[in-house]
């Protein structure tokens, strides 16, 4: 017997729903999108220029660019230098809790596995907070799965206050909120926030959130213009490439960008891009598979389209590609990386959501960035 | 597909504006006829008593009138000069020109913000004449302007682009029409500002002082719509330098 | 009264209407500030002028 799902465009009680055309805007871009009929030529007009137009950036996100791969790197080295300078920004994530009332069907944490459910209390907050300080960092991501219940926004800001004290970079990877509860996060000392749409194709995203508040793809949607709302600081963009079609997906996270901050000119802007790796050995080669020379393509994109974007490389990826990356088209690395519940000074507390490939330490990162001729970055900011 | 220019819901088929000043009356209709523009400024001054010339007879009835608000150093000068020219009766379009520096004769942009919000609000379009600045033209779109209007160089300089950079930035970045106002010389500034995709051109002294005034509006008539075609069209690929070839992209696995 | 900054007698009791006309002024091609005020053209012909008023003029001109 076939289970009633709710409607994904139908908003759950509690859920703020602001009046913004850019879901729209973003949706009908992605509906004129054919990367199918891009030729060769495109991809050339489109490396020639220094502005990129919507056509321009789907055409470098289309087989047809695959060739240019090279030319897509130096040209983004040009723009990632132009704009960063040689820094690489260095960061850690700490999962703080990883209750979740999600049913997503590729997520580790979804709420039907069975795995260690754990939260952090303050004491246990601070013991983790001073172990990474202890390792020089100075910018924080804290993370949490989707529970109001365990992890409520005023448990999220009771850490955030704590960890303001240790970083002077707080971002937040976390369920997506109301604007007023953006507001009361910044006030406790949050300076950006992290929202994945995962798929920006609606069928798909029905079919891989079953249900919990995730269900609802609007307001995971605006949940970057409900923070910048809320007076964030900046906002960062990804979907889960693999998921669904993944030249699609980008091209909707590159414009959905590029709208917010067309619209939020003073926002800061980033990208993820986290994937769902191909089986390997796998007989059929799927067009849809994104191997590295895919994700690649994404980010080499996404820099082409907005240069003065920060792209974030996570230890999803092996040390080889990570290395490679940055100073190229990625401008922040995360080191001294643990993805269960806490980790960093104690056992972890609950399990982990995904497989760590890059296990590095903080100063083994530092020093392969100056191997590379790069400026590691601890801080980019100051708290006052 | 016609590629109509729109502004505060108005079609224009001519991408080329005229400035009036610095003409005798009977050119005017000569230029307006061989340039081809559908839209031309004027000033507001003080009538005499007497039968005098009516500019308003040398300029063919199907032109659009923009009025500007030329002579005005506040907001406040702007828009009552802008009301007094509605007053007239020809039409709610308006230049927004905040001049209060004599040398340069530099538009003050925060008069000019002011301006465009009481006079948008008041039902005019309004058209505002600024300093290339992105924070501020879309300070100005938010206000209610109908089209941005950046210098390309200083009044009657004719010293073409020298805002080139900014005001491409504006057209990458503003979603009203972008014209360039004052300092356009030559037909082929005004071509090469439409190749950039600016959406008209505006000029008054170049076309003044020619040697044959008619022969040299419709020069920038016809440089203006080869470049908008220019645009239009999509320009060619330009290879700067010879290609390296130590691949970057060489580390790739999976 | 003052017109376009110069000093003029108003004479006997006139409406604006009939002070620009009897002057010779074009009515369709003008717009009237009275005393800073913008006289809504429908209105000429009931607007009382007195001894006091300051009139401010205007026409197009090639401009701008």
């Amino acid at each position: 017997m076939a289970v009633k799902r709710t409607d994904p465009m139908v908003y759950q009680p509690g859920m703020e729903i602001i009046t913004s055309d850019i879901l729209d805007k973003v949706l009908k871009n992605v509906d004129n999108y054919d990367y199918s009929k891009v030729s060769a030529r495109e991809v050339e007009e489109a490396l020639k220029k220094d502005h990129l137009s919507m056509g321009d950036y789907g055409a470098l996100l289309s087989p047809a660019a695959t060739p240019y791969l090279e030319e897509m790197a130096k040209k983004a080295i040009i723009e990632t230098r132009r704009h960063f300078g040689n820094s690489i920004g260095l960061f850690t994530p700490l999962y703080i809790a990883n209750y979740c009332e999600n049913n997503c069907v590729y997520c580790g944490f979804n709420c039907k596995n069975k795995i260690r459910r754990g939260k952090l209390s303050l004491v246990e907050m601070e013991r983790e907070l001073e172990a990474i300080a202890k390792t020089g960092l100075t910018e924080l991501l804290i993370l949490t799965g989707e529970s109001r219940h365990h992890s409520g926004v005023e448990y999220i800001g009771a850490a955030v206050k704590l960890a303001a004290e240790y970083f002077s970079t707080v971002g937040i990877e976390i369920y997506p909120l109301n604007a007023d509860e953006y507001a009361y996060l910044k006030k406790c000392g949050a300076d950006f926030v992290s929202v994945y749409q995962e798929t920006y194709n609606l069928d798909k995203y029905q079919q891989v959130h079953l249900s919990g508040p995730k269900r609802v793809f609007p307001y995971r949607f605006d949940a970057q213009e409900r923070a910048l709302m809320g007076g964030l600081r900046g906002v960062s963009f990804g979907a889960l490439l693999g998921l669904g079609d993944f030249r699609k997906d980008a091209f909707a996270t590159g414009v959905h960008a590029y709208f917010i901050q067309q619209k939020y000119p003073h926002a800061e802007i980033g990208f993820s891009t986290p994937r769902l790796r191909p089986f390997i050995n796998n007989a059929d080669n799927n067009p849809n598979d994104v191997h590295e020379k895919q994700l690649l393509q994404v980010m080499l994109a996404y820099r082409l389209l907005m240069p003065f974007a920060g792209i974030t490389i996570s230890t999803r990826e092996r040390a080889g590609f990570r290395d490679h990356v940055i100073g190229m088209v990625a401008t922040k690395i995360s080191a001294g990386v643990r993805v269960g519940v806490g980790g960093h000074e104690q056992e972890e507390k609950g399990d982990e959501q995904f497989v760590i490939s890059d296990p590095r330490s903080v100063t083994e990162v530092h020093q392969m960035i100056l191997n590379r001729g790069l400026q590691p970055v601890y801080r980019d900011y100051i708290r006052v | 597909m016609t590629d109509q220019l729109v502004i505060g819901g108005h079609p224009f088929n001519s991408r080329f504006i005229l400035g009036s000043g610095k003409f005798s009356l009977e050119i005017v209709k000569a230029v307006v006829e061989n340039g081809g523009a559908e839209m031309v400024t004027l000033a507001l001054r003080r009538a005499n008593r007497g039968g005098e010339e009516n500019i308003l007879d040398y300029i063919p009835k199907h032109i659009t009138l923009l009025p500007n608000t030329s002579g005005a150093r506040t907001a406040e000068e702007a828009v009552k000069i802008a009301r007094l020219a509605r007053e007239i009766n020809c039409g709610n379009f308006v230049k927004v020109e905040v001049i209060r520096d004599s040398k340069y004769l530099f538009p003050d942009n925060y008069e000019t913000i002011k301006a465009t919000e009481i006079l948008a609000k008041d039902g005019f379009v309004v058209m505002p004449y600024m300093y290339p600045d992105l924070n501020v033209a879309r300070d100005l779109v938010s206000a209610g302007a109908a089209a941005v209007m950046p210098l390309a160089a200083p009044i009657g300089s004719n010293k073409g682009l020298s805002t080139r950079d900014f005001i491409e930035i504006l057209v990458n970045e503003i979603a009203v029409p972008i014209i360039v106002d004052a300092g356009i010389g030559r037909p082929s500034q005004a071509c090469e500002a439409m190749e950039m995709g600016i959406d008209a051109v505006m000029c008054n002294t170049a076309v003044a002082t020619a040697k044959n005034i008619p022969l040299m509006a419709r020069a920038f008539g016809l440089a203006i719509e080869s470049g908008r075609n220019a645009y239009l069209a999509g320009l060619g690929r330009v290879l700067t330098e010879a290609e390296a070839s130590s691949p970057l992209t060489g580390f790739l696995e999976d | 009264m003052r017109v376009n900054g110069k000093e003029m007698t108003l004479g006997n009791n006139q409406s604006l209407l009939q002070f620009l006309q009897s002057n010779q002024f074009d009515v369709t091609t003008l717009a009237v500030a009275r005393n800073g005020e913008i006289v809504p053209k429908a209105t000429y012909d009931v607007v009382m002028l007195g001894e006091e008023d300051t009139l401010e003029v205007v026409r197009f001109v090639g401009g701008g």
